[in-house]
C-alpha cells in the first residue's frame, strides 16, 4: 500500500537575528544587559539568548519614562496623530511577519503554522483595528451624552503570559496607545524575545520615546510594576492565582485593573451537531497551541447517545495529528512551553487516571530533547474529578457526557471559571438559548477558538473581569474623571 | 494497470442490499429520505476551514516527486467537446501513451475519458496498453432524457469496449426529493454496465449545499456506484476541495458501515500541480492512504497533465522549461 509521507519542510531561522543578550527597552532605547537569565527553545532546550532581570530601580525608570511621555507627548497628541503611529506599527508587523513568526516559534515552542497563520496576523489586525478607533473615541459611547469626553488613565502597567507572547502584547498595547495611555509592559519570563523585537518595531515606527517600555524579568519584576505607585492602571493576563494576588495588592489604591485569567471551557456537542466539523472544533479547541490557551475547550461535554461515535471519530482524527519540530511547516502540535508546565500537565493527567479516567493518546514519536506531551484524551471523566475542574493548560481533553440541554448547561456552569464555551448543534434556537444560559464571556456556536479584534473577550467568575477587544475593550483604558493634564488634546 | 472487479449487479440485487443497509423491508422514497436526512449535517464554515487548512500542508522534495507521479497515474485524461474528432481522440491517446517524450519514466494516466461514440477509436488507439477507456453516458451532461435512452447510451459505450462508464444523476429528481428515482436510475445503469466500472457524477455545482453533496454521495454508493464523481466539467463550480472533502468522508464512513470501498473522482477545474497535491493530501488525511491509488482516486482533467509534467521536469533538472517543451496532446 502506498503511503503519503511528507518530507521535512523546515522554515528557515535565518530570517531573524537573535542577539546574545538583551537589555531593557526604556525611554526609546535599550539598556546595557545586566543580571541576565537565559531564555530557551522548549523544542530542544537550547539557550536562545540571555535577557535582563529588571529590578525595582529599572521599573522606576520605565514608569518615569512612561509618565514623561504621557505628560509631554502622547497624552497631548490628537487621536488622528496617534492613529498614524498605530497604523505604522501594524504595517511593520505585517512586513516583518516571517521574522516574528520564526522568533515566536523558537521561543515559545508552538508550531510555525500557528505563528504564521494566527499569532502574527491577528496581532497586526489588533493594531489596525485600534488605529481606527484612535480618532473616534468621542463617538464610541464610552461616556454619557453631555458628560466629559473620555480620556486616558495615564501610565498603564501590563503583564502578559507566555502562551501567545506577541498576540497578548498586541491585545494590551494597541488599545492602550489608541486611547492615549503610555505603557510599561512585562512579557513572560520564558517568552521575552518577540516583545524585545517589538521594541525594535517601536523604534522603526519612530514612536516617541517612553510611550512603550518593555521590561523583562520574572514574577518579582511583575510585582514591582503592579505595586508601583505611579502606575494608574494594571492589565494582566495569566493565572488566576497571580490575578488574585494583583487584585489584593492594588486594593485600596486608585489603580484600575482588568484581569484575564484561567478557564475550563465546556465544548458542548449535541446529537444533532455537524459531527465531522464538531470533531474539528474539538481538536482546534484543545490542541491548538498544545492546549495552552486560557479559553481552550478542555472539557468535552458530549450528548450520551453520540458519545461513542464522537469519541471514535475524534480518535481517528487524532491519528493524523503531526507532533514534532515546531519549525516544520507540517507540524500540528509543537512543544510545551517549559519544564514546569510539562510537570504540571503530567501530574494532573496522572491524578486523572488515579481518579478513574481512561487515558488514550494516538501513536506518536516524541522528540527526545525538549518538553513534549502527546495529545491526550481522558474518557470516563466525572464532574468530581480534578481533570474536570482544574485548568490543565496542556493538550489534554476531558470527556464527559450529558443527557439534556439543561444538564449540559448545569455541568458547563459548574466551574469556578467562566471564560468561554462552545455549542455544537444544527438547531439555531438552541444555540441562542444555550448562549443565554452559559456563564461564559465568549460562547462559540459551531466553531471554537476564533479571535477577532472587533469582538470583546473576557471572563466571568474566576476567569477575571474587564473585556479586551471591540468597543468594550476600549472602556478599560479610558476614564471620565477630570484630567490632571493641562492643555491636553481631545 | 488498473484492476476492475468482474461482478455484475442486477438492479434487484442492489435494491436488496439497500434494504439491508437501511434496515427496511421495502425500499420506498420515504425510507430513503429518512435515511439520507438522518445523516449528520455539514457546517459550511467548518468544512471550508478544514479544507483550507489541509491546503497549507507543505509538500516538498521526495514527497513532491512521489505526489506528482501518483497524480499523473490517477488522471482520466479527458476530451468532452462537440468538436471532438477521430483525429483529436487519437492524438489524446498518443499523449496518454507517451506523456513526456523527453522522459520515458513518466507514468501514464489511468484512463482516457471520451463521449460514447469515440470509445472504439480510443480503444483501438490504446490497444493493450492497460490504459482504460472511460465513456460519459446517460445523456451527459444534463441527464435530461428518458431512461431507455440513458440505458441505450450506456450499453452502446460498453459494447464499444468502454472499461468505465461516467453517468450523471438526475439532479432535478434529486432536488425535488425524489431519491427513489435517482436510486433506481443508478442501479439500472449499474446493471447495464456489466463488468464496466460505474462512476456516478453528482454535478455538485447544481446540488449547491454540502448537505446535498453528502446525501447524494450516500445515495450513489447505496445504488451501486463504484466511484462518486463531482462534476461534468460543464457547470461552474466544478470540483472544489470542500466538496471533495465531504465525498472523502462519505466513502470513508461508507466502508466502516458496509465494508465496501468506493472511489472518488473530482473533475473539472483542477489545472495545477499545486491543486493536485492539495487533493492528494486530503485523500491521505481524510479517507486514508488506502485510497491513494488509481483504483480508488482519479482526477478528471485535461490541462493538469502538462503542468504535472512541467513540475516533474523541474524536479529532475532543477530548471523550469516552459510550455513549449511539453507536448500539447
Amino acid at each position: 500500500m502506498p503511503k503519503f509521507e511528507y518530507a521535512p519542510a523546515p522554515e528557515s531561522r535565518a530570517i531573524v537575528t537573535i542577539e546574545k543578550s538583551y537589555g531593557l527597552f526604556i525611554d526609546g532605547a535599550f539598556t546595557r544587559p545586566k543580571a541576565t537569565f537565559p531564555t530557551v527553545n522548549p523544542a530542544d532546550e537550547t539557550v536562545l539568548a540571555e535577557v535582563s532581570q529588571a529590578g525595582p530601580k529599572d521599573v522606576d525608570k520605565a514608569v518615569a519614562a512612561a509618565r514623561r511621555a504621557y505628560e509631554g507627548v502622547w497624552g497631548r497628541m490628537s487621536g488622528a496623530e496617534r492613529g498614524k503611529y498605530l497604523f505604522r506599527i501594524a504595517r511593520i508587523l505585517q512586513e516583518r511577519a516571517r521574522e516574528f513568526a520564526v522568533l515566536e516559534t523558537l521561543d515559545n515552542g508552538k508550531p510555525i503554522k500557528e505563528t504564521r497563520d494566527v499569532d502574527v496576523p491577528v496581532a497586526a489586525a489588533h493594531f489596525f483595528y485600534h488605529a481606527g478607533w484612535a480618532d473616534k473615541l468621542e463617538y464610541a459611547g464610552l461616556s454619557a451624552s453631555g458628560a466629559d469626553v473620555p480620556r486616558p488613565h495615564g501610565v498603564v502597567g501590563q503583564v502578559i503570559p507566555w502562551n501567545f507572547p506577541l498576540l497578548m502584547l498586541a491585545w494590551k498595547i494597541a488599545p492602550a496607545l489608541a486611547t492615549g495611555n503610555t505603557v510599561v509592559l512585562k512579557p513572560a519570563e520564558t517568552t521575552p524575545l518577540s516583545a524585545l523585537l517589538f521594541a525594535e518595531v517601536c523604534q522603526q515606527a519612530e514612536l516617541p520615546a517612553g510611550v512603550v517600555n518593555i521590561i523583562t524579568g520574572d514574577g518579582r519584576t511583575g510585582q514591582a510594576l503592579v505595586e508601583h505607585p505611579d502606575v494608574d492602571k494594571i492589565a494582566f493576563t495569566g493565572s488566576t492565582d497571580v490575578g488574585k494576588a494583583i487584585a489584593r495588592s492594588i486594593a485600596g489604591t486608585s489603580k484600575k485593573a482588568t484581569l484575564e485569567l484561567g478557564g475550563k471551557a465546556a465544548n458542548i456537542v449535541f446529537d444533532d451537531a455537524p459531527l465531522d466539523q464538531a470533531v474539528e472544533g474539538i481538536v482546534n479547541g484543545i490542541f491548538f497551541n498544545q492546549g495552552q490557551v486560557c479559553c481552550a475547550g478542555s472539557r468535552l461535554l458530549v450528548q450520551e447517545n453520540v458519545h461513542d461515535q464522537v469519541v471514535a471519530k475524534l480518535k481517528r482524527r487524532l491519528g493524523t495529528l503531526r507532533v514534532g519540530d515546531p519549525m516544520d511547516k507540517n507540524s500540528d502540535l509543537g512543544a510545551i512551553n517549559s519544564r514546569a508546565q510539562l510537570d504540571r500537565i503530567t501530574s494532573l493527567v496522572e491524578a486523572g487516571v488515579a481518579e478513574g479516567a481512561e487515558r488514550w493518546s494516538p501513536e506518536c514519536t516524541l522528540p527526545t530533547k525538549g518538553y513534549w506531551f502527546p495529545p491526550t484524551v481522558l474518557t470516563g471523566v466525572s464532574q468530581t474529578h480534578r481533570v474536570a475542574t482544574e485548568e490543565i493548560f496542556g493538550p489534554v481533553l476531558s470527556v464527559l457526557t450529558f443527557r439534556t440541554p439543561q444538564e449540559a448547561v448545569a455541568k458547563a456552569n459548574n466551574s469556578a471559571y467562566g471564560l468561554s464555551a462552545g455549542v455544537w448543534t444544527e438547531k439555531g434556537s438552541r444555540i441562542l438559548w444555550m448562549a443565554d444560559q452559559l456563564k461564559a464571556g465568549v460562547v462559540w456556536a459551531n466553531t471554537f477558538n476564533r479571535f477577532d479584534p472587533t469582538s470583546p473577550f473576557g471572563g466571568y467568575k474566576e476567569s477575571g473581569y474587564g473585556r479586551e477587544g471591540g468597543r468594550h475593550g476600549l472602556e478599560a483604558y479610558v476614564t471620565t474623571a477630570p484630567s490632571t493634564l493641562t492643555g491636553a488634546a481631545r | 494497470m488498473v484492476t476492475v472487479s468482474t461482478t455484475t449487479h442486477t438492479a434487484q440485487d442492489l435494491t436488496a442490499q439497500a434494504r439491508d443497509v437501511l434496515g427496511v423491508s421495502r425500499l420506498t422514497n420515504h425510507a430513503l429520505t429518512s435515511w439520507l436526512h438522518g445523516l449528520p449535517g455539514v457546517d459550511q464554515v467548518g468544512c471550508e476551514a478544514r479544507a483550507a487548512s489541509l491546503g497549507t500542508r507543505s509538500v516538498k522534495t521526495t514527497s513532491k516527486a512521489w505526489a506528482i507521479d501518483t497524480a499523473i497515474g490517477m488522471i482520466d485524461l479527458t476530451t468532452l467537446e462537440g468538436s471532438d474528432t477521430v483525429g483529436k481522440v487519437r492524438s489524446l491517446c498518443a499523449k496518454a501513451l507517451v506523456p513526456d517524450p523527453l522522459d520515458p519514466t513518466t507514468p501514464r494516466p489511468a484512463a482516457i475519458c471520451v463521449y460514447g461514440d469515440m470509445v472504439a477509436t480510443a480503444k483501438a488507439a490504446l490497444g493493450d496498453s492497460g490504459i482504460h477507456v472511460a465513456a460519459v453516458a446517460t445523456a451527459f451532461p444534463s441527464g435530461r432524457a428518458s431512461m431507455p435512452v440513458k440505458l441505450a447510451d450506456t450499453r452502446d459505450a460498453v459494447e464499444a469496449g468502454a472499461d468505465e462508464i461516467d453517468m450523471v444523476i438526475d439532479r432535478g429528481a434529486f432536488l425535488a426529493g425524489d431519491y427513489l428515482t435517482v436510486f433506481n436510475q443508478i442501479a439500472e445503469v449499474k446493471q447495464a454496465c456489466g463488468t464496466a466500472h460505474l462512476k456516478v457524477i453528482m454535478e455538485t455545482g447544481e446540488l449547491v449545499t454540502y448537505d446535498n453533496v453528502r446525501r447524494a454521495s450516500y445515495l450513489s454508493m447505496l445504488a451501486g456506484g463504484d466511484f462518486i464523481k463531482t462534476s461534468t466539467g460543464k457547470v461552474q463550480p466544478a470540483a472544489t476541495l470542500p466538496v471533495t472533502l465531504i465525498m472523502l468522508e462519505a466513502v470513508r464512513d461508507w466502508r466502516d458501515l458496509t465494508g465496501s470501498q468506493v472511489g472518488v473522482k473530482p473533475a473539472g477545474g483542477i489545472k495545477t500541480t499545486k491543486d493536485a497535491i492539495k487533493y492528494l493530501v486530503m485523500v491521505s488525511e481524510i479517507a486514508g492512504d488506502d485510497w491513494l491509488t488509481p483504483e480508488w482516486f482519479r482526477f478528471g482533467a485535461s490541462s493538469l497533465l502538462n503542468d504535472l509534467i512541467l513540475q516533474r521536469q523541474k524536479l529532475a533538472t532543477g530548471a523550469y522549461s516552459g510550455a513549449d517543451y511539453v507536448t500539447i496532446d
